[in-house]
């Protein structure tokens, strides 16, 4: 498996970039020709990583988010959304359906999408450091021009 | 983003549009919170139509409403939501909650 294409970005974790980051991935992996199904997934888990930076990881102010996709030979995508933030205590806990740590109306349902929409996702997390989601999806195979190239 | 609010006798319509993600959740929960307070409906029907995306803070939005109405006895019905609104509220149960008419 070879990454055949790559872009990577970075941006302050501000509310009004979640859309941004959304966008700016699912244009990267349209290249695939993915079915509308396969990047509204993609765009979903990339907004719940991203919600995740901004309202955990940098909950006292903000902070740079960088967010990376890699492209593979097999028509795989490999996005990886990483901050320097306070980091996660227990990344297990933190993965389980409707555990939060914050008040208000989140749902704790961030990685339980990132996990049901994606086909692999990976969370690395250090306290005082910061925390890594690496997350994976294959793209179908379809006939096109794309797919040629 | 906006949320544009009917009143048609105990029921509250909010048709809700654009994207609603972390960003833009906290006014819509006002502008449809603001209508529960003044008309107290037995039927609050959130229209999902004009909705272009949804992440899990759509669900938040949902269960947030389902809690107020629940504290005097009215009732919650979604509709319209696309493909991908419909795939993110199924995989948080959100057809227990309310009447979910696709």
């Amino acid at each position: 498996m070879t990454a055949v294409n790559k872009f990577s970005m970075n941006m302050m974790s501000k509310s009004a970039n979640e859309g941004f980051a959304r966008a700016a991935v699912s244009a990267f992996v349209s290249q695939l020709d993915p079915t509308l199904e396969e990047i509204n997934d993609i765009k979903t888990a990339v907004s719940e990583a991203v919600t995740n930076c901004i309202v955990h990881a940098y909950k006292e102010g903000y902070g740079k988010i960088y967010i990376s996709a890699e492209i593979f030979d097999n028509k795989s995508v490999k996005i990886t959304v990483r901050d320097k933030g306070c980091g996660i205590e227990n990344v297990n806990k933190a993965m389980e359906p409707l555990f939060t740590t914050v008040g208000g109306e989140r749902a704790g349902l961030g990685f339980a999408v990132m996990q049901s929409f994606m086909d692999n996702v990976k969370v690395r997390s250090k306290i005082g450091k910061g925390t890594t989601v690496v997350m994976e999806k294959r793209i179908s195979l379809r006939y096109s021009a794309n797919a040629q190239k | 983003m906006s949320v544009e609010i009917k009143v048609s006798g105990q029921t509250v319509t909010a048709f809700i549009k654009g994207d609603i993600d972390h960003h833009t959740a906290g006014e819509m929960r006002r502008l449809i919170d603001n209508s529960i307070d003044l008309n107290t409906p037995s039927l609050l029907s959130l229209d999902f139509s004009g909705v272009s995306f949804m992440d899990s803070s759509g669900i938040g939005l949902v269960m947030g409403r389902y809690r107020n109405l629940s504290k005097y006895g009215g009732s919650l019905r979604i509709t319209g939501a696309g493909e991908q609104i419909y795939k993110v509220m199924k995989l948080a149960g959100l057809e227990k909650l309310a009447i979910l008419e696709k």
